[in-house]
């Protein structure tokens, strides 16, 4: 199941007259993997909050699967594009961990044992298969956090929305988060992700896409985007281009955002 | 004066294993001692211990010897351990008092409870702030921030009680790379310029790496690696206690084992990128702020 989404000169004005969103356009198609970088306030959680309806803009259009989101309810929403919260705790509401996890593929009409399965592949994607009855506080931050993800895993949604999915997880968590991108991408699911961590980002999206004040400055691969010509912008939102990047640029090696390709760029010198 | 830990250890009500066994560490005055670890090998226990509130606060069973300034915590009340050690939790959310309507007056809240001037509260409050660099939050609802703007407020709410020993569990997770950069200056300038003890917990060994003399690496309980920050972050054994290592020792070290010598141009190349600065964010910055701070604020420097 994989449906592309798109957003058409979107503006969104908060009520306290904040414009978080100045005329944003971008295009995903089906089983695109997107990072969004910024610096905090530039707007990047209100325009993944425009995908499944928590927010409607104010002005500009919203498609989802080739539908003007307007005429979508959030409901309908919600079973195409699922949302894991920045802070877990917004989100945990069971006395479980896998009555959370149920709690979104029951809505979605999921019973049985097709539920259970659901709730079982997405606890064992986060590691979290042996805290099945535990009572999601009392997981620390790092595992509640992964417990989010997993809710959202098990709705199967065709689009998965990730906001800073990284924050507070170790090495470990961090490569488990990577291996879920992953899978999600090689099954055809759409994931857009939001985060701060530049090596998670060059490591793992196929697509980086910069905002600044509520708009788009740059939208590449993580090679276009960490390339040494794009570094003005980067530093235009306070933005750091990644270590390898640095090194590579240096040794004149060409682009060179991660380890891998700093390591195949000497190789070929 | 220092905060040590002798053999602690320490076990919550109830549990049946100890969340941290046999740990030594002294974080003296002007120094920032890093804690690295994987989740849930005790980094936030730690705190809880290191800052006094654990037990005077939550009760549960310490082990060994904890003191503040030569003061066993055990034998401490909670006001009493509060002034002398601030803390900052993970969740900035669980920080806020909640019944302020503005992040300046959530910054006042503690200060005003030590009884201060109004003067001197106001100079406090805007000393904090301008430390973060959060003038423009000032008139803000607490309640109604980002992530990455409550951990702000919450950082300064703790830095006005200007506190001799500073614990920190991951202050930077939900901030961008600029804000992160800055709170890292901050904690620099904030050791060096008034003498606070600065114990700090975060998985960014990037940051940990520019900020901390001293890092111990905590696995399931116990102190598994401590030692000067460079020797620990370049030293043998991270990875199977889950830490990840700073940007430049990786890019070494995947170099290395491709077979590369690390030397000359390469060499150089690393060392220029771990150097280099994020645009905006010039080094010293923090410290000027601090250095500003001090000198306007009092008599409670610690140094």
């Amino acid at each position: 199941m994989s449906i592309p989404v798109s957003l058409e000169s979107v503006v969104f004005v908060y009520p306290d007259g904040t414009r978080a969103l100045d005329g944003v356009s971008l295009e995903v198609p089906p089983g695109d993997r997107v990072a969004i970088v910024g610096q905090n306030g530039s707007g990047k959680s209100t325009l993944v909050r425009q995908l499944n309806g928590l927010l409607r803009p104010t002005a500009g259009r919203v498609h989802v699967g080739g539908r003007d989101a307007r005429e979508l309810h959030v409901a309908k929403l919600a079973a195409v594009v699922g949302l894991a919260f920045q802070n877990p705790d917004r989100q945990i509401f069971a006395g479980r961990v896998r009555s959370e996890v149920a709690f979104g593929p029951r809505n979605l009409g999921m019973r049985g044992s097709a539920l259970a399965r659901a709730v079982d592949a997405a606890l064992q994607a986060v590691g979290l298969e042996t805290d099945a009855d535990t009572n999601p506080y009392d997981l620390g931050y790092s595992r509640r956090k992964l417990l989010a993800l997993a809710s959202v895993l098990a709705m199967g949604t065709p689009v998965v929305v990730l906001d800073e999915p990284t924050t507070g997880q170790d090495a470990r968590g961090v490569e488990r988060v990577r291996g879920i991108v992953g899978e999600l991408s090689a099954a055809g699911r759409t994931v857009i992700t939001i985060s701060h961590d530049m090596r998670f980002v060059a490591e793992t999206f196929a697509r980086v896409v910069v905002m600044r004040a509520g708009r788009i400055i740059l939208d590449g691969t993580p090679s276009e985007t960490f390339a040494e010509q794009s570094w003005p912008v980067l530093a235009s939102t306070f933005l750091e281009p990644t270590l390898p990047a640095r090194v590579g640029a240096t040794l004149a090696l060409g682009s060179t955002p991660t380890e891998a390709s700093l390591l195949d760029a000497l190789g070929r010198r | 004066m220092a905060i040590e830990l002798r053999a602690a250890g320490y076990r919550y009500l109830g549990a049946t294993h100890p969340a941290l066994e046999s740990i030594d560490l002294r974080l003296e005055p002007g120094h920032v001692v890093g804690v690295v670890g994987a989740n849930e090998a005790g980094k936030s226990t730690l705190c809880l211990v290191a800052a006094g509130l654990a037990p005077a606060t939550i009760g549960g069973k310490l082990d060994g010897s904890v003191t503040i300034d030569s003061v066993e915590t055990r034998t401490m009340r909670p006001h009493e351990v509060a002034q002398r050690c601030g803390i900052l939790f993970q969740n900035p959310a669980t920080q806020l008092s909640g019944t302020t309507r503005t992040v300046w007056e959530e910054i006042a809240f503690g200060p005003r409870n030590l009884g201060l001037p109004l003067a001197e509260l106001a100079e406090r409050v805007d000393w904090a702030i301008g430390i973060v660099r959060i003038e423009r939050l000032a008139p803000r609802d607490p309640t109604m921030l980002s992530g990455g703007e409550a951990q702000l407020v919450a950082l300064a709410s703790v830095l006005a009680l200007r506190p001799a020993y500073l614990v920190l569990d991951e202050p930077t997770s939900q901030l961008d790379p600029l804000g992160t950069r800055l709170v890292g200056q901050a904690l620099r300038a904030l050791a060096r310029e008034t003498g606070t003890g600065v114990l700090v917990v975060e998985h960014k060994a990037d940051l940990l790496v520019r900020v901390a003399e001293q890092v111990v690496v905590l696995d399931r309980g116990r102190a598994v690696i401590a030692g000067p920050a460079d020797a620990v972050f370049a030293g043998p054994g991270l990875e199977e206690h889950g830490v990840d290592r700073p940007s430049a020792v990786r890019v070494e070290r995947a170099l290395r084992a491709a077979g590369y010598e690390v030397a000359g141009t390469i060499a150089a190349a690393i060392a220029a990128a771990a150097d280099a600065d994020v645009a905006g964010g010039a080094d010293g910055d923090g410290a000027q702020f601090v250095a500003a701070g001090a000198a306007a604020g009092g008599e409670d420097v610690s140094a």
